[in-house]
Protein backbone atom coordinates (compact mmCIF):
# COMPACT_ATOMS: atom_id res chain seq x y z
CA UNK A 1 0.00 0.00 0.00
CA UNK A 2 0.79 3.60 -0.50
CA UNK A 3 1.67 6.19 2.71
CA UNK A 4 -1.85 7.89 1.15
CA UNK A 5 -3.62 4.56 1.07
CA UNK A 6 -2.75 3.37 4.53
CA UNK A 7 -3.68 7.53 5.35
CA UNK A 8 -6.94 6.86 4.04
CA UNK A 9 -7.66 3.55 5.74
CA UNK A 10 -5.83 3.85 9.50
CA UNK A 11 -5.46 7.68 9.87
CA UNK A 12 -9.07 8.31 11.66
CA UNK A 13 -9.18 5.15 13.72
CA UNK A 14 -5.51 6.34 15.01
CA UNK A 15 -6.46 9.58 15.65
CA UNK A 16 -9.04 8.52 18.23
CA UNK A 17 -6.88 5.96 19.59
CA UNK A 18 -4.42 8.85 20.28
CA UNK A 19 -7.26 11.60 21.90
CA UNK A 20 -8.19 8.73 24.27
CA UNK A 21 -4.82 8.39 25.45
CA UNK A 22 -4.71 11.87 25.97
CA UNK A 23 -8.25 11.89 27.78
CA UNK A 24 -7.43 9.38 29.83
CA UNK A 25 -3.75 11.13 31.08
CA UNK A 26 -5.93 14.07 31.46
CA UNK A 27 -8.26 11.76 33.52
CA UNK A 28 -5.20 10.26 35.92
CA UNK A 29 -3.97 14.05 36.15
CA UNK A 30 -7.59 15.55 37.47
CA UNK A 31 -7.52 12.58 39.98
CA UNK A 32 -5.99 12.53 43.70
CA UNK A 33 -3.26 10.58 45.47
CA UNK A 34 -0.10 8.66 43.99
CA UNK A 35 0.17 6.92 40.95
CA UNK A 36 2.47 3.95 40.32
CA UNK A 37 4.94 2.54 38.09
CA UNK A 38 2.55 1.89 35.56
CA UNK A 39 2.18 5.52 34.86
CA UNK A 40 5.71 5.93 34.88
CA UNK A 41 6.21 2.75 32.46
CA UNK A 42 3.53 4.80 30.30
CA UNK A 43 4.97 7.61 30.12
CA UNK A 44 8.46 6.21 28.74
CA UNK A 45 6.55 4.04 26.28
CA UNK A 46 5.06 7.08 25.49
CA UNK A 47 8.99 8.53 24.74
CA UNK A 48 9.17 5.58 21.78
CA UNK A 49 5.95 6.93 20.71
CA UNK A 50 7.21 10.16 19.73
CA UNK A 51 11.24 9.07 18.45
CA UNK A 52 12.53 9.37 15.31
CA UNK A 53 13.59 5.81 15.77
CA UNK A 54 11.53 2.86 13.70
CA UNK A 55 10.46 -0.18 15.10
CA UNK A 56 7.78 1.95 17.43
CA UNK A 57 5.43 -0.97 18.53
CA UNK A 58 8.21 -3.07 18.97
CA UNK A 59 10.07 -0.07 21.10
CA UNK A 60 6.49 0.65 23.42
CA UNK A 61 6.14 -3.20 24.12
CA UNK A 62 9.92 -3.47 25.38
CA UNK A 63 9.23 -0.16 27.61
CA UNK A 64 6.35 -1.83 29.05
CA UNK A 65 8.54 -5.46 29.77
CA UNK A 66 10.44 -7.11 32.72
CA UNK A 67 13.93 -6.68 31.86
CA UNK A 68 15.46 -9.63 33.94
CA UNK A 69 16.70 -12.53 33.03
CA UNK A 70 16.30 -14.64 35.90
CA UNK A 71 13.58 -16.45 36.73
CA UNK A 72 11.82 -15.49 40.18
CA UNK A 73 11.72 -17.77 43.25
CA UNK A 74 7.63 -17.75 43.02
CA UNK A 75 4.41 -17.23 40.67
CA UNK A 76 2.55 -14.70 43.16
CA UNK A 77 -0.70 -14.70 41.65
CA UNK A 78 -1.24 -15.34 38.33
CA UNK A 79 -2.47 -12.06 36.37
CA UNK A 80 -0.10 -9.56 34.75
CA UNK A 81 -0.60 -6.02 35.41
CA UNK A 82 1.00 -4.49 31.78
CA UNK A 83 4.09 -2.51 32.94
CA UNK A 84 7.39 -3.90 35.15
CA UNK A 85 7.20 -3.29 38.57
CA UNK A 86 10.85 -3.10 38.92
CA UNK A 87 10.90 -4.86 42.51
CA UNK A 88 11.08 -8.94 40.79
CA UNK B 1 -12.86 -18.65 2.16
CA UNK B 2 -11.50 -21.33 3.80
CA UNK B 3 -9.23 -20.93 6.97
CA UNK B 4 -7.92 -23.48 9.87
CA UNK B 5 -8.52 -22.26 13.72
CA UNK B 6 -5.08 -23.98 15.18
CA UNK B 7 -5.58 -21.85 18.51
CA UNK B 8 -8.87 -22.31 20.29
CA UNK B 9 -10.68 -22.83 23.56
CA UNK B 10 -13.87 -24.58 22.52
CA UNK B 11 -15.02 -25.85 25.70
CA UNK B 12 -15.46 -22.77 27.21
CA UNK B 13 -17.29 -21.54 23.68
CA UNK B 14 -20.78 -21.73 23.10
CA UNK B 15 -22.27 -24.18 20.32
CA UNK B 16 -23.52 -21.51 18.13
CA UNK B 17 -19.83 -20.31 17.69
CA UNK B 18 -19.24 -23.47 16.27
CA UNK B 19 -21.82 -22.70 13.74
CA UNK B 20 -20.52 -19.11 12.68
CA UNK B 21 -17.04 -20.39 12.65
CA UNK B 22 -18.12 -23.10 10.03
CA UNK B 23 -20.47 -20.46 8.10
CA UNK B 24 -17.04 -18.32 8.14
CA UNK B 25 -15.51 -21.12 6.20
CA UNK B 26 -14.16 -22.79 9.36
CA UNK B 27 -12.49 -26.35 7.83
CA UNK B 28 -11.19 -27.58 11.46
CA UNK B 29 -10.15 -26.35 14.95
CA UNK B 30 -7.58 -27.29 17.14
CA UNK B 31 -7.83 -26.74 20.90
CA UNK B 32 -4.83 -26.71 23.46
CA UNK B 33 -4.96 -27.81 26.52
CA UNK B 34 -4.95 -24.75 29.26
CA UNK B 35 -6.50 -23.33 32.23
CA UNK B 36 -10.11 -23.01 33.11
CA UNK B 37 -10.42 -19.98 34.84
CA UNK B 38 -9.70 -21.34 38.07
CA UNK B 39 -7.20 -24.37 39.29
CA UNK B 40 -8.19 -28.21 39.41
CA UNK B 41 -7.66 -29.19 42.85
CA UNK B 42 -6.80 -33.32 41.91
CA UNK B 43 -5.02 -34.67 38.76
CA UNK B 44 -8.54 -36.62 38.70
CA UNK B 45 -9.90 -32.89 37.49
CA UNK B 46 -7.26 -32.95 34.62
CA UNK B 47 -8.02 -36.34 33.88
CA UNK B 48 -11.76 -35.62 33.00
CA UNK B 49 -10.95 -32.61 30.54
CA UNK B 50 -8.68 -34.78 28.72
CA UNK B 51 -11.06 -36.91 28.23
CA UNK B 52 -13.38 -33.78 27.19
CA UNK B 53 -11.14 -32.49 24.96
CA UNK B 54 -10.44 -36.27 23.01
CA UNK B 55 -14.35 -37.58 23.23
CA UNK B 56 -16.96 -34.81 23.73
CA UNK B 57 -15.69 -32.05 22.24
CA UNK B 58 -14.82 -33.71 19.02
CA UNK B 59 -18.80 -34.45 18.57
CA UNK B 60 -19.81 -31.14 19.08
CA UNK B 61 -17.83 -29.87 16.83
CA UNK B 62 -18.48 -32.58 13.89
CA UNK B 63 -22.20 -31.53 14.29
CA UNK B 64 -21.23 -28.34 12.16
CA UNK B 65 -18.71 -30.50 9.93
CA UNK B 66 -15.23 -28.98 11.47
CA UNK B 67 -13.01 -31.67 12.30
CA UNK B 68 -11.95 -31.22 16.05
CA UNK B 69 -8.18 -31.91 17.50
CA UNK B 70 -6.31 -31.13 20.20
CA UNK B 71 -3.62 -30.23 22.27
CA UNK B 72 -2.08 -31.95 25.92
CA UNK B 73 -0.33 -30.77 28.78
CA UNK B 74 -0.81 -29.23 32.51
CA UNK B 75 -0.48 -25.40 31.47
CA UNK B 76 1.76 -22.74 33.51
CA UNK B 77 -0.78 -20.93 35.58
CA UNK B 78 -1.13 -24.46 37.22
CA UNK B 79 2.47 -25.54 37.16
CA UNK B 80 3.65 -23.88 40.77
CA UNK B 81 2.70 -27.07 42.13
CA UNK B 82 5.23 -29.44 41.05
CA UNK B 83 4.12 -32.29 42.44
CA UNK B 84 0.64 -31.84 41.19
CA UNK B 85 2.20 -31.35 37.86
CA UNK B 86 4.04 -34.06 37.72
CA UNK B 87 0.93 -36.21 38.67
CA UNK B 88 -0.84 -35.17 35.20
CA UNK B 89 2.40 -35.52 33.40
CA UNK B 90 1.75 -38.94 33.89
CA UNK B 91 -1.68 -39.00 32.76
CA UNK B 92 -0.97 -38.21 29.42
CA UNK B 93 1.41 -40.62 27.91
CA UNK B 94 -2.09 -43.11 27.59
CA UNK B 95 -4.17 -40.26 25.53
CA UNK B 96 -0.95 -39.12 22.86
CA UNK B 97 -2.72 -42.28 20.28
CA UNK B 98 -6.25 -40.75 20.94
CA UNK B 99 -7.24 -39.67 16.83
CA UNK B 100 -7.51 -36.32 17.61
CA UNK B 101 -4.66 -35.49 19.85
CA UNK B 102 -2.03 -33.40 17.68
CA UNK B 103 0.89 -33.27 20.45
CA UNK B 104 1.90 -31.48 23.85
CA UNK B 105 0.65 -27.89 24.46
CA UNK B 106 0.32 -25.37 25.72
CA UNK B 107 3.02 -25.76 27.78
CA UNK B 108 5.29 -22.26 28.47
CA UNK B 109 5.43 -19.59 31.06
CA UNK B 110 2.94 -17.72 32.99
CA UNK B 111 4.85 -15.48 35.49
CA UNK B 112 8.58 -16.99 34.73
CA UNK B 113 8.94 -18.39 37.90
CA UNK B 114 11.20 -21.55 38.87
CA UNK B 115 8.45 -23.62 38.90
CA UNK B 116 7.34 -22.83 35.60
CA UNK B 117 10.36 -23.26 34.11
CA UNK B 118 10.84 -26.81 35.97
CA UNK B 119 7.56 -28.00 34.42
CA UNK B 120 8.34 -26.31 31.31
CA UNK B 121 11.63 -28.78 31.03
CA UNK B 122 9.72 -31.86 32.04
CA UNK B 123 7.03 -31.25 29.61
CA UNK B 124 9.52 -30.59 26.83
CA UNK B 125 11.36 -33.78 27.74
CA UNK B 126 7.93 -35.83 27.54
CA UNK B 127 7.31 -34.02 23.83
CA UNK B 128 10.75 -35.67 22.80
CA UNK B 129 10.25 -39.09 24.14
CA UNK B 130 7.00 -39.28 22.42
CA UNK B 131 8.14 -37.65 19.17
CA UNK B 132 5.25 -35.18 20.04
CA UNK B 133 4.75 -31.57 18.40
CA UNK B 134 5.50 -29.40 20.69
CA UNK B 135 2.74 -26.08 20.77
CA UNK B 136 4.25 -22.73 23.79
CA UNK B 137 2.38 -20.11 25.41
CA UNK B 138 4.62 -17.19 26.17
CA UNK B 139 3.27 -15.01 29.20
CA UNK B 140 1.04 -12.51 29.48
CA UNK B 141 2.57 -8.03 28.75
CA UNK B 142 5.13 -7.29 30.29
CA UNK B 143 6.16 -10.74 31.47
CA UNK B 144 6.42 -11.64 27.86
CA UNK B 145 9.68 -10.74 26.49
CA UNK B 146 11.76 -12.06 29.40
CA UNK B 147 9.38 -15.01 29.35
CA UNK B 148 10.06 -15.94 25.49
CA UNK B 149 13.91 -15.89 26.31
CA UNK B 150 13.36 -18.36 29.07
CA UNK B 151 11.46 -21.14 26.84
CA UNK B 152 13.66 -20.93 23.46
CA UNK B 153 16.83 -21.21 26.06
CA UNK B 154 14.63 -24.36 27.26
CA UNK B 155 14.20 -25.59 24.03
CA UNK B 156 17.09 -24.80 22.39
CA UNK B 157 19.35 -26.65 25.07
CA UNK B 158 17.19 -29.89 24.75
CA UNK B 159 19.09 -31.27 21.73
CA UNK B 160 16.04 -33.57 20.98
CA UNK B 161 13.85 -30.77 19.87
CA UNK B 162 13.64 -30.23 16.46
CA UNK B 163 13.01 -26.62 15.94
CA UNK B 164 10.45 -26.64 12.88
CA UNK B 165 8.57 -29.07 15.18
CA UNK B 166 7.65 -26.45 17.67
CA UNK B 167 5.30 -23.37 17.99
CA UNK B 168 6.02 -20.77 19.81
CA UNK B 169 2.48 -18.81 20.12
CA UNK B 170 1.58 -15.37 21.23
CA UNK B 171 4.22 -13.35 19.65
CA UNK B 172 4.28 -9.30 19.21
CA UNK B 173 6.33 -7.45 17.69
CA UNK B 174 8.97 -7.28 20.02
CA UNK B 175 9.26 -10.95 20.43
CA UNK B 176 8.78 -12.38 16.41
CA UNK B 177 12.08 -12.05 15.62
CA UNK B 178 13.75 -14.21 17.94
CA UNK B 179 11.24 -16.99 17.43
CA UNK B 180 11.52 -17.35 13.48
CA UNK B 181 15.31 -16.96 13.97
CA UNK B 182 15.59 -19.70 16.30
CA UNK B 183 14.20 -21.70 13.31
CA UNK B 184 10.79 -22.27 15.17
CA UNK B 185 7.02 -21.56 13.94
CA UNK B 186 5.52 -17.85 15.45
CA UNK B 187 1.62 -17.90 16.13
CA UNK B 188 -0.19 -14.62 16.46
CA UNK B 189 -3.32 -13.86 18.55
CA UNK B 190 -5.46 -11.99 17.78
CA UNK B 191 -7.48 -10.84 21.33
CA UNK B 192 -9.62 -7.51 21.28
CA UNK B 193 -7.47 -5.92 23.94
CA UNK B 194 -4.25 -7.87 24.60
CA UNK B 195 -1.74 -9.28 22.53
CA UNK B 196 -2.41 -8.56 18.49
CA UNK B 197 -5.07 -6.96 16.50
CA UNK B 198 -5.71 -7.83 13.26
CA UNK B 199 -3.89 -4.50 12.02
CA UNK B 200 -0.70 -5.38 13.56
CA UNK B 201 -0.57 -9.02 12.74
CA UNK B 202 -0.90 -7.95 9.04
CA UNK B 203 1.91 -5.10 10.05
CA UNK B 204 4.06 -8.17 11.00
CA UNK B 205 3.37 -10.36 7.93
CA UNK B 206 4.16 -7.81 6.21
CA UNK B 207 7.48 -6.99 7.94
CA UNK B 208 8.82 -10.75 8.04
CA UNK B 209 6.77 -12.26 5.33
CA UNK B 210 4.71 -15.06 5.51
CA UNK B 211 7.06 -18.08 6.12
CA UNK B 212 6.36 -20.05 9.54
CA UNK B 213 3.64 -17.34 10.89
CA UNK B 214 0.12 -18.74 11.59
CA UNK B 215 -3.02 -16.58 12.95
CA UNK B 216 -5.33 -17.82 15.73
CA UNK B 217 -8.11 -16.60 18.14
CA UNK B 218 -7.24 -18.37 21.37
CA UNK B 219 -10.96 -17.58 22.16
CA UNK B 220 -12.10 -18.91 25.64
CA UNK B 221 -13.70 -17.73 28.52
CA UNK B 222 -12.43 -14.12 28.48
CA UNK B 223 -12.78 -11.25 26.28
CA UNK B 224 -11.76 -12.69 23.02
CA UNK B 225 -13.36 -13.32 19.40
CA UNK B 226 -13.26 -17.04 17.82
CA UNK B 227 -14.07 -15.47 14.45
CA UNK B 228 -10.80 -12.87 15.09
CA UNK B 229 -9.27 -15.46 12.05
CA UNK B 230 -11.93 -14.43 9.23
CA UNK B 231 -11.91 -10.92 10.21
CA UNK B 232 -7.94 -10.53 10.02
CA UNK B 233 -8.21 -12.39 6.54
CA UNK B 234 -10.94 -9.78 5.37
CA UNK B 235 -8.66 -6.60 6.93
CA UNK B 236 -5.70 -8.28 5.00
CA UNK B 237 -7.96 -8.52 1.84
CA UNK B 238 -8.58 -4.57 2.24
CA UNK B 239 -4.76 -3.86 2.69
CA UNK B 240 -4.55 -5.67 -0.77
CA UNK B 241 -3.29 -9.13 -0.77
CA UNK B 242 -4.03 -11.64 -2.62
CA UNK B 243 -6.15 -14.19 -2.13
CA UNK B 244 -3.19 -16.82 -2.81
CA UNK B 245 -1.46 -14.74 0.12
CA UNK B 246 -4.71 -15.05 2.51
CA UNK B 247 -5.23 -18.14 1.74
CA UNK B 248 -1.20 -19.33 2.58
CA UNK B 249 -1.17 -17.43 6.43
CA UNK B 250 -4.82 -19.18 7.46
CA UNK B 251 -4.95 -22.21 5.84
CA UNK B 252 -1.58 -23.32 4.01
CA UNK B 253 0.74 -22.93 6.53
CA UNK B 254 -1.12 -24.22 9.99
CA UNK B 255 -1.77 -27.22 7.65
CA UNK B 256 1.88 -27.49 7.02
CA UNK B 257 2.68 -27.13 10.61
CA UNK B 258 0.15 -29.41 11.56
CA UNK B 259 0.40 -31.45 8.98
CA UNK B 260 3.79 -32.95 10.82
CA UNK B 261 1.48 -35.13 12.73
CA UNK B 262 -0.02 -37.69 11.03
CA UNK B 263 -3.48 -37.80 12.39
CA UNK B 264 -4.09 -33.95 11.42
CA UNK B 265 -6.00 -34.80 8.03
CA UNK B 266 -8.85 -32.44 6.75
Amino acid sequence: MTRQQILDLYFLDARHKLIELAAFLDRVERADGKDDFRLKAFHAALGALTSRKKQKAKNVLIAFSDPTIEPIAKAEGKGAVGAFSGTK
Amino acid sequence: MRYIEPHAHMVSRVTDDYERMALAGCEAVCEPAFWAGFDRSSPAGFHDYFCQLTEHEPKRAAKFGLKHFCWLCINSKEAEEVKLAEEVIALIPKFLDRPNVLGIGEIGLNKNSRSELRVLEMQVALAARHQQLILVHTPHLEDKLKGTRLILDVLKNDQRIQPQRVIIDHVEEHTVKMVLDAGMWAGMTLYPETKCTPARAIDILETFGHERLWLNSACDWGVSDPLAVPKTALEMKKRGHAAGAIDRVVYQNPQKFLGQCLKFKL
